[in-house]
């Protein structure tokens, strides 16, 4: 089936204007009759629905932490992009959308990120609004740093602590509307499963983790804003908690899962240093600002940095990319910290680390800046390692971030299934195959505060509010069903932990489907992670019962369906014969190692649909049309 | 290295509660607290034991949720340090460690070492926002802030909502988390419309929630992982005070 992402026609500016004054609306006076239900509350959920709640919807929000505002987002540090062009350095909406596309690898939706860039603007009125205290210069104007693949200064930030700022913006708004009455918190809540009634969204299954009870919940949409899934590698910078489960049981009901093998390795992060470890710590991306990146020319030098004279260091990403040089795209820089690293001439323990190192820059604006600047990720830095990375450069290496791929949706956010919306990272749509720094926050508040509010009612305006509720069979079934599978898992009582079967999957997805993938490698992973998958079930350990706070259970759920989405993800990368942005294909690769697209046969979003379990998924295509943009080989050099 | 822990256990907000006894083994100096506490509890699963309930998420020490006091001291030793970034390197082989929950009146026990903190979201959503809809506000260098009062914004709104200045204080109180919103938003422009309203708002629910009254410990601030200073409180005082005077 070759599938319909919707957008407009016209010209790219003015698209999203046309389509917002075709979209249905629902009259205010109607607006109280509908349900919304919208699950995960970082940027993407909490915007949302606080928006929809000011719209006078009704909402219910869910959230698996002890507060909506501690979902993930928080942890973002860096900045968020927007084409304000207040530096006067040449930005516009169109560079920002073209560096979006080229960043993505040319495997992003044309339209999509048009209207993103466009709506980047009004994100940073809105938050400044809220009171978001952004960096400002002594005149009181807004403050702006370059990230990865531009060459323009349009990142806002709130010192490292970008995320936070702007998620308890949003948190503040959401807040408002708990107050209000439009917006009830369901926290400590945990979506299990999504339901389907009449071949349409109605609403989801959750348990509440504190007492153990599984109840359905009824609405006349749902909105999946439950962040992205690289916690399918067991080692990532996301929160131990995120997972996959909201939008892998999606797509068991129905919704298609489009280009899971699109992952996002970002370059700096603090490296592994044993098997205790249990997740990984970025350092913002915006310390490339100011940090220089390199390795000793000498092989296995183990001399200390400081030892190491200044011709014997390779600034590897200066050397081939001098045009953007510390500041290429995550995809690129990571790559190419890998390939130093297995040409032997990484650092720190194992050699898996390169160096950032800040010393050219301590001596030009002086220490004091750098710590004004970075003093909260120097200090976490210290925290990890040890080490004080004002005297000695960071030692850091990639590591699993971001997910581009998600659930397929059009232009409206609607997924294939009606009535289920999908936003933020949880969504596939804006960053093709690799994500530009930055941009993560942009879209997350632009799919919450700025489209959705658009698009659902559209969706709303043509059903009946209230047509479903939690006394239809569906609810009754979906309910039966999450709790004979929590039975289930309880009752295997086994000798291995959680813990240890998702380090061994994280291995797998690692060492085969990471930063480099071959078809070998892939078709090992799709033998390997069918065999763990079979032990896990036959051999897991999980104390307690269900009908109380039970941690190790909520992670076993969560791993299970991380043991059947890695093997969707591996049989996506297997099938994409091409390397494009962070999907890498060894056997597809320029001669100088570069990523090498094959636009004639795979330019388009794979969106696999299930098909039962042991059955294969079914591939689905959307062409991927550029009218603006033409498709060029991505250079950065 | 090896370490003797004692734990609160505690099943349920009225099962009586007590500290059990556990040994962690063969722990590295690059390990996390946390890291430290999975390492136990895997130890406790394979012997069909109920490992330690506690509460984290980002482990990066920005979302706030996780909550132990180690030794009678919120978060632990280290200043300026939530449990998760605190570092196995900065105890010693054979060193005792008593770990409870954040305790206060206002924050009961869930289980073992997870506390409700449900005190803290209502205080913010009796006003500690700005009350503006989405669209239709100006461009945002439409308001202009001199850097010194983003900066003091900045630090006050760096508040991760964790609660330790709750669970250190001697009388229970929240002033320290209440300041810090009211005090950001008061020093931005944007928030003075409100202001008088908001202090009034958000220290009556502090008081209703069950939260103690401030009585110039400054425990909190020693606590705080984000160094939040008690000169906000000062700062809410003084705007309370302003508000009342002015008939809020």
């Amino acid at each position: 089936m070759t599938l319909d992402g919707k957008c407009p026609s016209g010209p790219l500016p003015g698209k999203w204007e046309k389509h917002c004054h075709d979209l249905k609306l629902v009259s205010p006076a109607n607006k109280r009759k509908y349900r919304i239900i919208v699950v995960g509350t970082g940027l993407a959920g909490a915007s949302a629905a606080a928006t929809l709640g000011e719209l006078g919807y009704n909402v219910e929000s869910f959230c698996y932490q002890d507060s909506p505002r501690r979902a993930h987002s928080i942890a973002a540090q860096g900045g968020i992009n927007a084409a304000k062009n207040y530096p006067n350095d040449g930005d516009s909406t169109y560079r920002l959308f073209h560096d979006t596309i080229k960043g993505g690898d040319f495997r992003a939706r044309e339209a999509n990120v048009y209207r993103l860039a466009s709506i980047s603007s009004r994100i940073i009125d809105q938050c400044v609004a809220q009171g978001v205290p952004f960096a400002r210069d002594y005149a009181g104007y807004l403050d702006t740093r370059s990230f990865g693949g531009a060459q323009v200064s349009r990142t806002f930030y709130a010192r490292g602590q970008t995320g936070q700022q702007l998620l308890l913006g949003a948190y503040a708004a959401l807040s408002r509307q708990v107050r209000a009455g439009t917006v009830r918190i369901h926290p400590r809540t945990e979506m299990l499963d999504l339901v389907v009634v009449n071949g349409e969204a109605k609403g989801i299954t959750v348990r509440d983790m504190v007492t153990g009870r599984i109840s359905g919940h009824a609405a006349d949409a749902v909105c999946l804003c439950t962040g992205g899934y690289t916690n399918v590698f067991y080692l990532s910078t996301n929160a131990m908690g995120s997972n996959v489960t909201a939008t892998f049981r999606a797509y068991r009901k129905g919704a298609f899962f489009a280009n899971p093998c699109y992952t996002q390795i970002h370059p700096t992060c603090i490296p592994v240093t044993g098997d205790h470890q249990a997740k990984l710590t970025l350092m913002s991306e915006s310390l490339r600002n100011d940090g220089r990146v390199w390795v000793p020319k000498v092989r296995a030098d183990r001399r200390p940095p400081h030892e190491i004279p200044e011709e014997e260091r390779d600034y590897y990403l200066e050397r081939k990319y001098p045009a953007f040089g510390n500041l290429a795209p995550r995809d690129i820089s990571s790559r190419a910290a890998k390939e130093v690293c297995d040409g032997g001439h990484g650092v720190g323990p194992g050699g898996r680390g390169v160096y950032l190192d800040f010393s050219d820059a301590i001596s030009r604006v002086g220490e004091g800046k750098i710590r004004e600047r970075y003093g909260n990720l120097f200090e976490m830095y210290e925290k990890i390692t040890g080490e004080d990375a004002y005297k000695r450069p960071m030692r850091i290496y990639p590591a699993p971030h971001y997910a581009m791929g998600g659930l397929w949706v059009d232009y409206n956010l609607e997924s294939s299934l009606p009535g289920l919306f999908v936003l933020g990272e949880a969504n596939f749509s804006d960053h093709g195959a690799n994500r530009l720094g930055a941009s993560a926050l942009m879209q997350g508040l632009a799919d919450g505060y700025f489209i959705i509010p658009h698009t659902i009612s559209h969706y709303l305006a043509q059903t009946r509010p209230g047509a479903a509720n939690q006394g239809d069979p569906a609810f009754i079934q979906s309910v039966e069903a999450c709790e004979a599978l929590i039975k289930k898992l309880l009752s295997i009582k086994g000798k291995k932990t959680v813990n240890e079967f998702h380090r061994e999957l994280g291995r797998i997805m690692w060492e085969d489907a990471g930063m480099a993938r071959s078809r070998e490698s892939l078709e090992r992973a799709l033998r390997r992670i069918p065999e763990l998958r079979a032990e896990f079930w036959e051999n897991v350990i999980i104390p307690g019962g269900e009908a109380e706070l039970n941690q190790e259970l909520e992670k076993a759920g969560r791993v299970a369906d991380f043991l059947e989405f890695g093997e969707l993800l591996a049989r996506d990368a297997l099938h994409r014969n091409e390397s494009c942005g962070g999907h890498f294909r060894t056997e597809y690769q320029t001669p100088d190692g570069e990523a090498k697209r094959d636009d004639e046969n795979y330019c388009y979003a794979a969106a696999w649909e299930y098909k039962g379990d042991g059955r294969e998924p079914e591939l689905h295509k959307e062409p991927l049309v550029f009218e603006d943009v033409h498709l060029a080989v991505r250079s950065y050099k | 290295m090896d370490l003797t822990l004692f734990v609160w256990k505690q099943s349920g907000p009225e099962a009586p509660g007590r500290l059990e006894e556990y040994r962690a083994k063969d722990i590295t100096q690059d390990m996390s607290f946390l890291e430290m506490l999975d390492m136990v509890n895997e130890g406790l699963i394979r012997e069909g034991r109920d490992p330690i309930a506690f509460d984290h998420d980002c482990r990066e020490g920005i979302c706030g949720m996780c909550s132990q006091v180690v030794n009678g001291v919120p978060h632990g030793p280290l200043e300026k340090t939530t449990i998760c970034q605190l570092h196995m390197r900065h105890f010693r082989d054979g060193d005792t460690l008593y770990i409870e929950p954040f305790r206060a009146r206002a924050f009961p026990v869930i289980r073992d070492l997870i506390v409700d903190r449900s005190g803290l979201e209502r205080i913010i959503r009796s006003g500690g926002y700005i009350s503006v809809h989405t669209g239709g506000v100006p461009d945002a260098n439409v308001i202009l802030i001199p850097k010194a009062d983003a900066d003091i914004a900045m630090d006050a709104a760096e508040c991760i909502g964790c609660g330790a200045c709750v669970a250190a204080c001697p009388n229970g109180s929240a002033m320290l988390f209440t300041a810090a919103k009211v005090a950001h938003l008061a020093l931005l422009p944007q928030g003075r419309a409100e202001g008088a309203r908001r202090v009034c708002l958000m220290t009556e629910e502090m008081m209703k929630e069950g939260f103690g009254s401030c009585g110039n410990h400054y425990e909190c601030q020693s606590v705080c992982p984000k160094g939040i200073k008690v000169k906000f409180i000062a700062k809410l005082n003084r705007e309370f005070i302003k508000a009342k005077v002015k008939g809020g």
